[in-house]
């Protein structure tokens, strides 16, 4: 019988949003040079006016954080700055529904994903590096590791509080202090962050936020003021700030791009593969550096796996991203979804099939069908470039070194999953795969406690866990070792 | 292909097990996650009038207790035809073999028998006739039978237990199947049994109660779903009600991917009963929501979807009383059984 769900919007009345934010530097919102206006990607209105930061705001920002590591967070023992992370946690918990509803609102994605996975792994970042702020002289660096000074830190559009988050509590349970760059077409988590700062009484300069574009961006990363940078974004601008990098001696991170392979073997558990490649490419729209963009199947399911990837892509819900029933959101951008089409176009006039479900695309705003690409060879450019869209190549190969030749064949290393129910197999595969973090028989699992990075041209150093701490303490001698 | 078994599936245990165990996996953290996700669907409004009229509509009303008296099914049985302020009947009652004749005769009184042998085993298919039930004319009567719930007893008691459940006449009969000779991998004896089963059923269709609660794991669930399909069960059941874990979710989804793709493989659309556990309005919506994004919307109907349940019914009045005043009642406007 007919059955169809009644719309089930997620109420936007618990986001009180102003009309215009400040910079926030030194502990307060301070004005600009000029300003910006970020819109919701779903419906292209205007939610708020934001502040473009100019060279000099840049300049003010990190003055205040040097400030502040001086005088105050750099001396402050671990026990009290790990009571600030733990205010600041319970506090995102807290106030958790009011972030996921602007988190959807400015980037587009579904609010069950931005309810159940971005905003709760946000607060477990900061819950878990508050228990690290004074046991650093356990961490295996050393019995008192120093750490670094000022980081700027520059995060992209598709986990807005969740990237600040990777970025922000280890620099602050490690003793930095930091000036944070969020994405242009994302902004409002974050700038909402800084009022959390303050509500947490987190002193001020030890958090600043500066937003803006690239050019904002640029001068943070340029500065000669900071000791450490950390960026994720795209590996285009990742190489620019290596080279930019190389010559100042500042310490790096970075987390770039990914063309992931999902590998499904013939004796995989099929549903649950299949679940996996549909959370794997199409969770937040496919906008995931470590998303599973690439299925290498071996040939002989092949026929099986795709008739019932097929079938559950017609039952992805796309449209609203406030609703609570919705699995695809919005596209975050019109230029991301321009170039998402570029490459679409590239893959069927170089030959590949291309198949979408039956799906009807709103009026307002920017969408793209979740699309896969059959016929697929290692040449065409959507099984090689980064899409950063729902849109899934499909390779096959015939033996476990085909899948590993061909998953490692890519200038990327960031992500692969691996779906058998052969366990020696999982491993085998995953002492080959040249990618950070090898998922077996599951997906996109992301935990605080596990570190997270990139071979190759997905970038270097680690975010998460121990080794993570790494990247924002003088493990090179500069302290009382 | 498998059902007219050219292949020899069901030749041996040997053979049994090597289809059986030749089926996908199921990993379990992964069908948990699914079922998880699932039960997050938000069903408001419109969808949810809607979804409380068809949960209830495809309510086995079940009372199976040592202290059941026929008193006690009548009274069960003029509830399950008129639950009250304009919901639909439910689907069937299910009661114990020797309250059959009781629970028949109060369903058979007035009511209207238009289409005679009541959805025979031709599988009821067309006979909706734009009605929602599907289920011809009246709640029709299931009895468990097998030696329920343990089944264990020999198979000639078991046997004469479903035939006079079927003689006293009823439409539908649940066995459960000998769990020890699963596990010990007699799938064979499992099957042989089923058709035995089967075939003193007649017209009363067949509704096999696999005990996930025993199984232990999910791959096992899947297994049994198959091999119950392929004795010719027209109904996979989760429980007996009487063992813990009964139904859940994970175990229900992977029932409903096992129906879905006997249906590809085979032809024939077998349903999906969870029963035991399920008794609020929220759960009972998070099961249709289960089968709509699995099976599809062609199982949303009481010939391939049922919900075995005693006290659900009341919940479900409740809630659909809510609908439509805007206000909860108290418990005593609800009638017990």
């Amino acid at each position: 019988m007919r059955f169809e769900y009644a719309p089930a919007p997620e109420s936007r009345s618990v986001v009180t949003l102003r009309d215009s934010y400040g910079l926030f530097i030194g502990g307060s919102f301070v004005p600009g040079s000029s300003v910006f206006k970020t819109i919701s990607p779903a419906t292209e209105e205007v939610l708020a006016e934001v502040t473009h930061g100019g060279p000099e705001d840049v300049d003010r920002a990190v003055a205040a954080a040097r400030q502040a590591y001086e005088r105050i967070w750099s001396a402050m023992p671990g026990r009290e700055r790990g009571k600030y992370l733990f205010r600041i946690a319970r506090l995102i918990a807290e106030r958790a529904r009011e972030l996921a509803v602007l988190e959807t609102m400015d980037n587009g994605k579904p609010i069950r994903e931005s309810r159940d996975v971005d905003i709760p792994l946000a607060a477990a970042h900061f819950f878990y590096h508050a228990g690290w702020a004074d046991k650093l002289g356990y961490a295996g660096f050393g019995p008192s590791p120093r750490p670094l000074g000022v980081a700027g830190q520059v995060i992209p559009w598709n986990f807005p509080l969740l990237m600040l988050a990777w970025k922000i509590a280890p620099a602050l349970a490690c003793g930095n202090t930091v000036v944070l760059k969020p994405a242009e077409t994302t902004p409002l988590t974050a700038l909402m962050f800084a009022e959390i700062c303050q509500q947490a009484d987190l002193p001020p300069g030890v958090v600043n936020i500066v937003t803006g574009d690239g050019a904002t961006g640029h001068a943070l990363v340029a500065h000669p003021g900071i000791d450490k940078v950390a960026f994720t974004g795209s590996t285009a601008v990742g190489k620019e700030i290596a080279r930019l990098c190389a010559t100042d001696g500042k310490r790096v991170t970075l987390e770039l791009g990914g063309k992931a392979a999902n590998i499904v073997f013939d004796d995989a558990p099929v549903d649950q593969a299949v679940e996996g490649i549909v959370n794997g490419i199409f969770f937040n729209q496919g906008h995931v550096c470590c998303a599973g963009s690439r299925l290498l199947v071996q040939e002989s399911v092949a026929g099986d796996v795709l008739a019932a990837l097929k079938r559950r892509m017609a039952t992805l819900r796309l449209g609203d991203p406030l609703d609570k029933n919705t699995d695809v959101g919005a596209i975050n951008s019109r230029a991301q979804l321009e170039k998402i089409h570029l490459l679409a176009q590239a893959g069927e006039s170089e030959g590949a099939s291309r198949w979408s479900a039956p799906c009807q695309l709103p009026d307002r705003g920017f969408w793209f069908p979740p699309t896969v690409f059959t016929e697929v060879s290692q040449a065409h450019r959507v099984a090689r470039e980064e899409i950063f869209g729902p849109v899934l190549s499909v390779l096959t190969f015939r033996t476990p070194a085909e899948a590993v030749q061909k998953a490692n064949n890519t200038p990327y290393g960031l992500s692969a999953g691996v779906w058998t129910e052969k366990g020696s197999l999982i491993l085998w595969m995953a002492s080959r795969l040249r990618a950070g973090v090898v998922w077996a028989n599951t997906f996109n699992r992301f935990d605080p406690s596990s570190p997270f990075g990139g071979y190759k041209e997905s970038g270097f150093g680690r975010e998460g866990g121990r080794h993570g701490l790494e990247a924002y303490l003088d493990v090179l001698g500069g302290g009382d070792v | 292909m498998v059902l007219g078994d050219p292949g020899g599936i069901v030749a041996s245990d040997t053979s049994l097990r090597r289809f059986l165990h030749g089926l996908p996996g199921v990993d379990e953290v992964g069908a948990r996650a699914r079922a998880d996700t699932l039960a997050t669907r938000s069903v408001k409004a419109d969808a949810k009038r809607q979804a409380l009229d068809l949960a209830i509509s495809m309510i086995d009303l079940t009372t199976l207790e040592g202290q059941d008296t026929p008193g006690k099914v009548r009274a069960m049985c003029a509830k399950a035809r008129r639950p009250g302020s304009g919901a639909p009947p439910v689907a069937a009652v299910c009661v114990y073999p020797d309250l059959v004749p009781v629970a028949r005769a109060v369903l058979s009184s007035g009511a209207v028998l238009s289409s005679g042998a009541v959805l025979s085993g031709a599988d009821g298919e067309g006979a909706g006739n734009g009605q929602r039930s599907g289920v011809a004319g009246r709640v029709r009567v299931a009895s468990v039978a097998t030696a329920f719930p343990s089944g264990r007893a020999a198979r000639e008691v078991k046997l004469a237990d479903v035939r006079s459940a079927v003689a006293a006449g009823a439409d539908e009969v649940d066995m459960v199947i000998d769990r020890g000779a699963f596990l010990s991998g007699r799938y064979l004896e499992v099957h042989e049994e089923i058709l035995a089963v089967k075939s003193c059923c007649g017209d009363a269709h067949l509704k096999v109660i696999l005990e996930t609660g025993e199984l232990g794991t999910l791959d096992n669930v899947r297994r049994a779903s198959w091999l119950a399909m392929l004795a010719g069960a027209d109904f996979i059941k989760t429980s007996t009600g009487k063992v813990a874990p009964a139904a859940t979710l994970p175990v229900t989804l992977v029932m409903l991917e096992a129906v879905r793709d006997f249906l590809v493989l085979g032809g024939r659309r077998v349903g999906v009963k969870p029963a035991g556990g399920i008794r609020t309005a929220k759960d009972a919506i998070r099961y249709l929501v289960l089968v709509y994004e699995t099976a599809g919307e062609s199982w949303l109907d009481p010939r391939y979807f049922r919900i075995g349940a005693s006290s659900l019914l009341n919940d479900l009045l409740m809630q659909r009383e809510k609908m439509e005043t805007g206000r909860y009642s108290g418990p005593d406007y609800m009638t017990v059984d």
